[in-house]
């Protein structure tokens, strides 16, 4: 029954392109110990008490920031919430700076989202607190990732052989190479989707089939992830018009029809409604939508634990 | 390696705690077995099983993880690392007396962090602790009220306890 003794030895947790199979599995075991808590009467565990958790975030955010909080919260760490609009950031501070900062404070754990890709990794190298990337530019965004994953094989049992297809703004996207980092290495084969505008340039360097048709591939998949048209990271204009892009991009009660009947389709929120996905499937009985929320407080609570973990080990 | 307990002599350890539990339980009592995992887990399946049986009705019966209520989580003890694991309780324990079981009862702390997990999943009536090896060498002010087989040992020796359901075979060894 004792497999092999495998330790859990990282103290941050910046992207899953490093992590091997066993790693993302193991963070992936962990959060499922982590779901009851989440439904039992108290709603809180002692593990993190004592612990100091800061939320810094530089991009506008919800569901991570929120997510990241109950989290912190459920297992009885402190948590304290930065946002850029409120800090002395605005006075010319860097990003170093504020870390720092809040170091002395005697944190044990940063939370950061940033739009400049590498920031997390850049904070690792210089403080000893645990970091943990809540989404950099357009690198990674590693919990969406594991959480998608987390959803699917809830449901589905294993990624083993599944057909994936990422659809949409894969250029803007985060969420996409998390998704392709972790789902490729549990065994999917997955497919992105969308116009050639909005593929990122090197992308034979990913594990990857591309698509320019979603009819072509719809029939096929197992799972749909929609990812949001990114309006705020557009400069140019990548597509002709919304609707253009909806009649070619957008799932919709019709291209319902073509799929498998137990097809899972995912967003990692927040939903254009009528852009990339129609109101009728973003609610409909194969959206898994709100899953993947849910999901995501144990995965978060399972990330947060093993960074404390890790960086026991290192001492 | 002193074996302290045969596969026979566990049978009966277990079969001598469900005859001491229902003989101790009064009438209306609604009493659930909740296992630690992961060797308690296994005792409490066939001590539940065993209950069952004498008491001619089916018994709730749960595991309980109680990795996130160590007392050691931010400050480990040992080289191995805590596996976090699903609490798998699907009754409610509100008003009902707990039987709480696991394989060797030795300095408590297990058993302090069980009764703290099991205070925030509801108000038992009562929780009472069922092991199959009690080890003297207590840290904690915790006792067992249902207890297999009392040992003294010296603490440099340690007990193990193997199930046919974990490590193939029933015995309880000192190394």
């Amino acid at each position: 029954m004792s497999k092999k003794e495998f330790i859990w030895n990282r103290k941050h947790l910046i992207g899953l392109r490093d992590l091997s199979r066993e790693e993302i599995e193991y963070i992936l075991d962990t959060a499922q110990g982590f779901e009851q808590v989440s439904t039992r009467s108290i709603k809180k565990a002692p593990t993190l008490r004592g612990k100091v958790v800061v939320n810094l975030f530089f991009e506008d955010s919800t569901r991570t920031r929120n997510s990241f909080t109950l989290a912190a919260n459920r297992l009885s760490a402190d948590v304290i919430e930065f946002t850029q609009k409120s800090s002395s950031v605005n006075k010319g501070e860097t990003l170093l700076d504020t870390a720092r900062n809040l170091e002395a404070m005697g944190i044990d754990i940063v939370v950061i989202r940033h739009s400049a890709g590498g920031a997390p990794k850049f904070l690792s190298r210089n403080i000893n607190a645990s970091v943990v990337n809540a989404g950099d530019g357009y690198c990674e965004h590693p919990t969406q990732g594991l959480l998608d994953t987390f959803t699917i094989r809830k449901i589905r049992g294993s990624l083993e052989g599944l057909k994936i297809a990422i659809v949409g703004d894969i250029a803007h996207s985060r969420v996409a190479r998390s998704d392709i980092y972790a789902m490729t290495k549990l065994g999917a084969e997955v497919t992105l989707v969308g116009p050639p505008t909005l593929m990122p340039a090197k992308i034979n360097q990913l594990p990857v089939q591309v698509s320019y048709s979603l009819d072509a591939v719809i029939g096929q998949v197992d799972v749909i992830n929609m990812l949001r048209i990114q309006f705020e990271r557009m400069g140019t204009n990548p597509f002709p018009s919304i609707k253009e892009y909806s009649h070619y991009f957008g799932l919709t009660v019709d291209r319902m029809k073509k799929m498998k009947k137990d097809v899972l389709v995912m967003h990692p929120g927040p939903i254009n409604r009528g852009v990339e996905i129609e109101s009728e499937v973003a609610d409909g009985p194969n959206s898994v939508i709100l899953q993947q929320v849910t999901n995501g407080l144990a995965v978060r609570m399972a990330v947060l634990f093993l960074v404390n973990q890790g960086a026991m080990v290192k001492e | 390696m002193e074996v302290l307990l045969s596969s026979d002599k566990i049978a009966d350890c277990i079969t001598a705690l469900a005859d001491e539990i229902v003989s101790k339980a009064a009438r209306g009592d609604k009493i659930a077995v909740i296992g630690i995992r992961s060797r308690g887990e296994i005792l409490g399946k066939r001590l539940s099983d065993a209950l069952s049986k004498k008491l001619k009705t089916k018994l709730p019966c749960g595991t309980l993880d109680i990795t996130l209520y160590r007392d050691d989580i931010n400050n480990p003890q040992g080289q191995s690392q805590p596996l976090v694991r699903s609490t798998e309780i699907g009754f409610d324990i509100d008003d009902k007396i707990i039987i709480l079981v696991d394989d060797v009862l030795y300095t408590g702390r297990s058993t302090r962090a069980a009764m703290d997990a099991l205070i925030d999943l509801g108000r038992p009536k009562a929780i009472r602790l069922a092991v199959l090896i009690e080890r003297t060498g207590r840290e904690l002010p915790i006792s067992a009220d249902f207890v297999g087989l009392k040992v003294d040992l010296p603490a440099e020796k340690s007990v193990q306890v193997n199930f046919v359901e974990s490590d193939g075979k029933d015995r309880v060894i000192v190394i």
